[in-house]
């Protein structure tokens, strides 16, 4: 459960950014969150309304864009969506299994709805 | 005239819209950023000073720090050896792994899951690099969170003990997706417990084909010294 010290980054991310451009509050916090990033939906939504009083972010909602993972076979030179909910990444072309992520993993503010 | 009017109602509708919706900013900052920024400067001080660093990970009790007290007292001769250890809270296993001559720097982490570049920074102080071959960083017992963040070794080490059944890579993809070198623990006890060998290193094939796998055992030394091979390997060294 490392969601609360992510939120503060989260926190202090958006707040520096809204701050920059004169915001008087923040409405909505876009994260980009890769399906394998380890993060927990409930845990983050969770811990982000306990972290978010008293911030510029008091009102705010978080709009989560999930990434899937995406891995890539070197043999093939193919990238492939991983649909295994283990993360077995196996390539549709000959059917080895890869380690390589292209994608999955991010962990991303994306952008701010500020008023 | 009153088509005007009716005009202008309507943009003040559509402000008082865009008022309530708020405006966009892009950000695109990465909440990882900051720790990777710290660890490539650990990257950089480990490597000037000549230390291969390794991020060993496992659950809580496959056998991290029995493995490694075995590995500072059995090459305490050979090579200059120190650990950074993370825990939320004791020393204990600092105390456990002062053998050997080996220094070690316990970071309590407190609520933290995981170890962070900038606390290795912190620790980082407190050793002299460059009396060092070999550095081992023992991270908190977890499969999640520490998956996220670079530290500035080498490479990462996960370790998974026969006692935790044969299916933990299909449940922590990730942290063993990015493992360097896959150490199968607790060997001795393993036809005791059932566990099932070849499916446990099918799983292992599926989820992480480039790991390197060893099996061993840090209470009987089995395989032991192929896990001596692969330090000496990765200092460039041969074995003595």
């Amino acid at each position: 459960m490392h969601e609360l010290g992510l939120v503060q980054r989260i926190l202090e991310i958006a707040e520096a950014y809204a701050r920059r451009e004169g915001a008087r509050a923040i409405r909505l916090i876009g994260l980009k969150v890769g399906a394998l990033s380890g993060v927990e939906k409930s845990a983050l939504e969770f811990v982000f309304e306990a972290a978010k009083q008293g911030t510029l972010a008091e009102k705010a909602r978080l709009a989560v864009n999930w990434v899937p993972p995406v891995s890539f076979c070197k043999g093939c030179n193919v990238e492939f969506e991983v649909d295994n909910p283990f993360g077995i990444a196996l390539c549709p072309l000959c059917n080895e299994p890869s380690a390589t992520l292209r994608q999955g993993q991010e962990l991303e503010v994306e952008y701010l709805e500020v008023v | 005239m009153a088509e005007v009017k009716e005009i202008a109602i309507g943009l003040s509708v559509l402000a008082e819209n865009a008022e309530e919706r708020g405006r966009r900013i892009h950000v695109e900052k990465g909440l990882m950023d900051l720790n990777n920024q710290y660890a490539a400067d650990n990257r950089k001080r480990l490597g000037a000073a000549k230390v291969k660093a390794l991020n060993v990970l496992s659950s809580p009790g496959s056998g991290k720090t029995t493995l490694l007290s075995r590995t500072l007292l059995e090459l305490g001769d050979e090579l200059k050896m120190a650990v950074i250890v993370g825990d939320l809270a004791t020393d204990n296993d600092a105390q456990r792994l002062r053998v050997g001559g080996a220094t070690a720097v316990q970071i309590q982490t407190g609520t933290f899951c995981h170890l962070e570049a900038v606390m290795v920074a912190r620790a980082l102080e407190a050793l002299n690099l460059e009396a060092l071959d070999l550095l081992f960083i023992e991270n908190v017992g977890n499969l999640v969170c520490p998956a996220a963040y670079d530290l500035g070794e080498n490479a990462k080490v996960v370790l998974f003990s026969t006692t935790e059944g044969e299916d933990k890579p299909l449940k922590y993809p990730r942290i063993f997706k990015e493992a360097s070198l896959v150490l199968v623990t607790k060997c001795d006890v393993a036809e005791v417990l059932g566990f099932d060998r070849s499916l446990a290193l099918e799983n292992l094939r599926l989820v992480t084909p480039q790991a390197r796998v060893l099996e061993v055992s840090a209470k009987s030394g089995a395989g032991m010294q192929d896990w001596y091979r692969y330090l000496f390997e990765l200092l460039g060294r041969g074995v003595p």
